[in-house]
């Protein structure tokens, strides 16, 4: 413990006490929007207005600036999702298993988005809406173990078990986020191969770069709006004989 | 660059513009569902309680 400063565990300490935290998000959510208007807006305007059309693509690349952060958020909350889930069954953290769960809605939204507008991006590119290939193929799967979590969560009426057995099945569904990650280098594919993530040399100009990088700010801010407005419903769900939550029913007009 | 040639998109009007009009929807409705959710928790609660 003397390598983590005394402040930031007394900070997690009272963040994982749920009266806490829920005071805590409701002021820091103006914040949190303000912020993720500003990279939103910045973002929208640098990809739709600002870039280039691409030279091959035309206007229709544009989607990217939506499609790639998508996928991008796919994989990182399904990462969360799990590490949460991993905390919640080690160390049995009420608000650890809450944030796996609430996380799963949102990350099986933006999978769905992925899939959508690469579709729409696909058929005017490839001249299809789908295909088979690895990385379609393997992201589509994500979605189904995202919907797999929710089913499972919902099945089980005691919400104590229902977080550990939804947490093992996040756990072992890590093993498609590589594949999906590396689909691109290990098969043959039809979708492309990466271009932001090329450490040395990005392919991509830097008037599209910085737009994309914005909305990819953009979408983590709106995750975490998203995931606070989950979390606080389902702390309010799992403690409502609580005191604190009672005295909250009672003070609210 | 006039508004006309912009919402065009270069001929890919309908894949640009659905492509984002389909995410914004799904994420308003992120917000929207817990926020309303919300909402009726206090009410049902409250009236519990009465």
């Amino acid at each position: 413990m003397f390598l983590v400063p005394d402040l930031v565990v007394r900070f997690f300490h009272r963040m994982a006490s749920p009266p806490h935290f829920y005071a805590f998000t409701e002021r820091l959510m103006p914040w949190l929007v303000t912020i993720f208007i500003l990279f939103t807006v910045s973002g929208l305007y640098g990809g739709l207005y600002l870039a280039p059309a691409d030279y091959q693509q035309g206007d229709s690349y544009r989607i990217i600036y939506i499609h790639v952060p998508s996928a991008w958020m796919s994989l990182f909350i399904y990462i969360v999702m799990a590490l949460a889930g991993a905390i919640g069954l080690i160390w049995r953290i009420k608000l650890a298993e809450i944030v796996a769960i609430s996380s799963a809605p949102i990350g099986a939204s933006f999978t769905f988005i992925a899939l959508f507008t690469g579709s729409l991006w696909g058929k005017p590119m490839w001249g299809t809406w789908w295909v088979w290939d690895a990385r379609l193929t393997s992201e589509l799967i994500l979605l189904f173990l995202y919907l797999g979590v929710i089913a499972l969560y919902g099945a089980i009426d005691d919400k104590r078990v229902a977080s550990k057995a939804v947490a093992i099945l996040a756990l072992v569904g890590v093993v498609n986020i590589p594949v999906i990650h590396y689909s691109v280098e290990w098969w043959n594919t039809l979708h492309q191969g990466p271009t932001v993530t090329k450490m040395d040399k990005p392919s991509i100009h830097i008037s599209m770069l910085i737009p994309l990088l914005l909305m990819a700010l953009s979408f983590k801010f709106y995750y975490l709006i998203a995931l606070i407005q989950r979390t606080r419903l389902e702390l309010l769900n799992r403690e409502r004989n609580a005191q604190w939550v009672k005295t909250m029913v009672l003070e609210r007009k | 660059m006039d508004l006309h040639a912009f919402f065009a998109m270069g001929g890919y009007a309908f894949y640009v513009w659905t492509s984002y009009g389909l995410t914004l929807l799904i994420l308003l409705a992120n917000i929207i569902i817990p926020v309303l959710q919300r909402k009726s928790f206090f009410r049902q609660n409250l009236q519990r309680k009465r």
